[in-house]
C-alpha cells in the first residue's frame, strides 16, 4: 500500500517544466550577460573614442601643450617605476606576513589577532589617507620629496592588506596531508614553504595580485600627495613622477581640449592592465608547473 | 617503575624468518603518556618493538592507535596542544628528549597514512626533493635510486615512461605505493603504516599489504589496521589497545599467535572473536 501522504511518483514521460528552477537560471544568466556586457561596452567606449589617435609616436613622445598634443612616455615610465617599487617592496612582505599568519600562527595567537584585525580595518581605509601618511612620512619625515620612490612605497602600504589575506587564503588552502606528508619524510620547514606550499598557495597570490595591481594602477588621490604629477621623464626614482591615472585626470578635468588624449591615455592604461595580469597568471601558471616539469 | 621493565617475548614462531628472530627491541616504550589540551588519549603505554618485525596495533577506532605511532616519529609535535609524556628509545636514545634532532629522526623513522598524500609534483621529482634535502645531488644517483625505489615498490613498469607526469595522476593504490617508495628512498630504519590500506580497494590494498610483508627483516614495521585478519598475515606481534578509563590503553601484547588464540584478557578475546564488546 502506497502511502497517501507522499504525492504518487510522477510518470516519466509527462515532461513539467519546473518554473521557480528556470527563473533562477535565467536571472543568473541574465546578471553574467549584464556584467560581461558592460565591461565590453567600456572597453568599446574607450576604444571608440581612444584609438583614434592612437599611434606609435602617442607611446614614445613626451607630451606637449600641458598634454594635448604629443605622447605619453615619460608617464607610462613613472607609472611602471612606481608600479615596480609597489611590487618590489609589497610581494616579499606579503608573503612573509602570509606565512606568517597562515603557517606559523595557524591557530591564533594576540599577535596574529592583532595583524588579521588591523590589515582589514587598512584594507578598507580610503586611498586618500594613505596619500596623507604617504605625505607626511615618506615625503616629508623621511625627506624623499615628491618622488616616484614616495609614491610607491605609499601604494605597497595600500595594496599590502588585499596582497596579504589574499595570499595567506592561498596557503590556508593548501591540504594539511602536504604538511604532514614533508614532516613525516624530515623536510625543513623552508624547504616545505618554498618547495610544496608556496606552489599550491600560488593561485591566492595572483588573485591577491592582480586585485593589488588594479588597486594601484587605479589611484590617484593617494599619489598627488607622494609622487606628483610632474609629467617630464625621471631620472631617477627620486625625480617626481606622473601616473596614467594621474594624466587622465589631469587632462580630463584641468585641460580644455584634453579629452581626446585622455580616452587614447584610458586605452593604453586598460591595455596595460589587461597585459599585466596575462602575464601574472602565464608566470604562475609556469611556477605551478615548475614542481612537475623541473627535474 | 623498574618492576614494569620491558618483557621481550623469545618464543620461537614457525612463520618467524630467522631475520627477526632475535627479538632485539628497536623501540623501547615506557609509560608512554598523550594527552590533547589536557584530555588524555593515551596513558601509560610499555612496549618492546622487536627490530625487523612487524608489530601490528589494532583496537577499535578512537582508542589512540594513530597517537602512539606518531609520537614514534614526534608527529605528535605538529598538534597544538599536545603532550607526550614517559620514555621512547630508539638506539638507546630518548626521542622525546627535546634536543633531538627531528630531522634525522624523521629520516630514520618514516610513516605512511591512511590517505596516500602524494605532493603535486611529478612522479620523479615526488622521489628526488626529499633525497635533494638530505643531501644527494648528483643527478646519476638521485636516477638510479628512482628506479630501484620504483622497481622495488612494483611501480617501475607502470610509470617509466611518465616519470615526469604528476603523481597526483596515479590511480590510489599506486599513489600509495609511490607514497612507500618516498619513505623508502631514505632509507630509514623503522616505518610507521597508519592504516595504509583502508582506503584502497582490495586488490590495490593487497598489492600494498605483499610489500609491507617484503619489508620484513629490513625495517621494523608498526602497522596500524582495522584489518584483524591483515594483522594475522602481516605481523609477528600485535599490540591490541582499547579505551579504559576515558582514555586508551595497550591492554594485551605479543605475538601474534598467542593474541588471537589464546588472548590474556577478554576485551581482547572479544575483540578477536568479532564480538561487539
Ligand atoms: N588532534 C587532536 N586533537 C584533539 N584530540 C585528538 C586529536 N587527535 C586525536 N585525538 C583524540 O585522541 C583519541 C585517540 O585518537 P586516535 O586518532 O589516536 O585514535 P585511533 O585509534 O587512531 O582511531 P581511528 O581508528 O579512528 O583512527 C581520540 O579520543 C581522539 O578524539
Ligand atoms: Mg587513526
Amino acid at each position: 500500500m502506497p502511502d497517501p501522504s507522499v504525492s504518487p511518483l510522477p510518470s516519466l514521460s509527462e515532461h513539467r517544466v519546473d518554473w521557480p528552477d528556470r527563473a533562477v537560471a535565467s536571472l543568473v544568466w541574465l546578471v553574467a550577460l549584464l556584467v560581461t556586457g558592460s565591461l565590453l561596452w567600456i572597453v568599446g567606449d574607450l576604444a571608440r573614442h581612444g584609438a583614434p589617435e592612437l599611434s606609435w609616436s602617442f607611446l614614445t613622445d613626451s607630451p606637449r601643450d600641458a598634454g594635448r598634443a604629443g605622447g605619453i612616455l615619460p608617464v607610462v615610465v613613472s607609472t611602471l617605476m612606481i608600479l615596480g617599487i609597489c611590487l618590489a617592496v609589497s610581494l616579499p612582505m606579503d608573503v612573509g606576513t602570509a606565512i606568517f599568519l597562515a603557517e606559523f600562527t595557524r591557530t591564533g595567537g594576540l599577535l596574529a589577532h592583532f595583524v588579521r584585525r588591523s590589515l582589514d580595518v587598512l584594507a578598507g581605509v580610503p586611498s586618500i589617507v594613505f596619500g596623507l601618511f604617504g605625505n607626511a612620512f615618506f615625503s616629508i619625515y623621511l625627506g624623499m620629496g615628491f618622488s616616484i620612490l614616495s609614491g610607491g612605497l605609499t601604494l605597497a602600504c595600500m595594496v599590502l592588506p588585499i596582497l596579504i589575506r589574499s595570499t595567506e587564503e592561498g596557503f590556508r588552502s593548501v591540504p594539511d596531508e602536504y604538511r604532514k606528508a614533508a614532516a613525516a619524510l624530515g623536510l625543513s620547514q623552508p624547504a616545505t614553504l618554498w618547495q610544496i606550499l608556496l606552489p599550491v598557495a600560488t593561485p591566492g597570490l595572483v588573485v591577491g595580485l592582480i586585485l593589488g595591481v588594479g588597486r594601484a594602477l587605479a589611484e590617484t588621490a593617494a599619489l598627488l600627495f607622494t609622487s606628483g604629477y610632474v609629467a617630464r621623464m625621471p631620472s631617477s626614482v627620486l625625480d617626481s613622477g606622473r601616473t596614467l591615472s594621474i594624466h587622465i585626470y589631469d587632462l580630463a578635468m584641468n585641460v580644455p581640449g584634453g579629452e581626446s588624449n585622455a580616452y587614447t591615455t584610458a586605452l593604453v592604461l586598460i591595455t596595460l592592465l589587461l597585459m599585466i595580469n596575462v602575464l601574472t597568471f602565464w608566470i604562475a601558471d609556469r611556477w605551478l608547473h615548475r614542481g612537475i616539469t623541473h627535474r | 617503575m623498574n618492576d614494569k621493565s620491558v618483557s621481550i617475548d623469545r618464543r620461537p614462531w614457525t612463520k618467524r624468518p630467522a631475520c627477526c628472530e632475535s627479538r632485539d627491541p628497536c623501540i623501547e616504550v615506557r609509560d608512554l603518556s598523550v594527552s590533547y589540551g589536557g584530555k588524555l588519549a593515551l596513558r601509560d603505554v610499555t612496549l618492546a618493538i622487536p627490530l625487523g618485525c612487524i608489530t601490528a596495533v589494532v583496537g577499535p577506532s578512537g582508542c589512540g592507535k594513530s597517537t602512539f605511532v606518531g609520537t614514534l616519529n614526534r608527529m605528535t609535535d605538529l598538534v597544538d596542544g599536545c603532550r607526550v609524556e614517559g620514555r621512547v628509545e630508539l638506539g638507546g636514545h630518548d626521542i622525546l628528549n627535546g634536543r633531538t634532532d627531528l630531522i634525522g629522526l624523521r629520516r630514520r623513522v618514516g610513516m605512511i597514512f591512511q590517505n596516500p598524500n602524494p605532493f603535486p609534483l611529478s612522479i620523479r621529482r615526488s622521489l628526488t626533493l626529499p633525497l635533494r634535502r638530505h643531501g644527494v645531488r648528483n643527478r646519476r644517483i638521485l636516477d638510479g635510486k628512482v628506479e630501484g625505489i620504483l622497481r622495488r615498490v612494483g611501480l617501475w613498469d607502470e610509470v617509466k615512461d611518465r616519470l615526469d607526469h604528476p603523481a597526483l595522476d596515479l590511480s590510489g593504490g599506486q599513489q600509495q605505493r609511490l607514497c612507500l617508495a618516498r619513505a623508502l628512498v631514505l632509507e630509514p630504519q623503522v616505518l610507521l603504516l597508519d592504516e595504509p590500506c583502508s582506503a584502497l580497494d582490495p586488490i590495490a590494498g593487497g598489492v600494498v599489504e605483499d610489500l609491507i610483508l617484503s619489508l620484513r627483516g629490513r625495517y621494523t614495521v608498526v602497522i596500524v589496521t582495522h584489518n584483524l585478519a591483515q594483522a594475522r598475515r602481516v605481523a609477528d606481534d600485535v599490540a591490541v589497545f582499547w579505551v579504559r578509563a576515558g582514555a586508551g590503553a595497550m591492554i594485551e601484547h605479543g605475538p601474534v599467535e598467542s593474541v588471537f588464540d589464546a588472548p590474556r584478557s577478554e576485551w581482547t578475546a572479544a575483540y578477536v572473536q568479532g564480538v561487539h564488546g
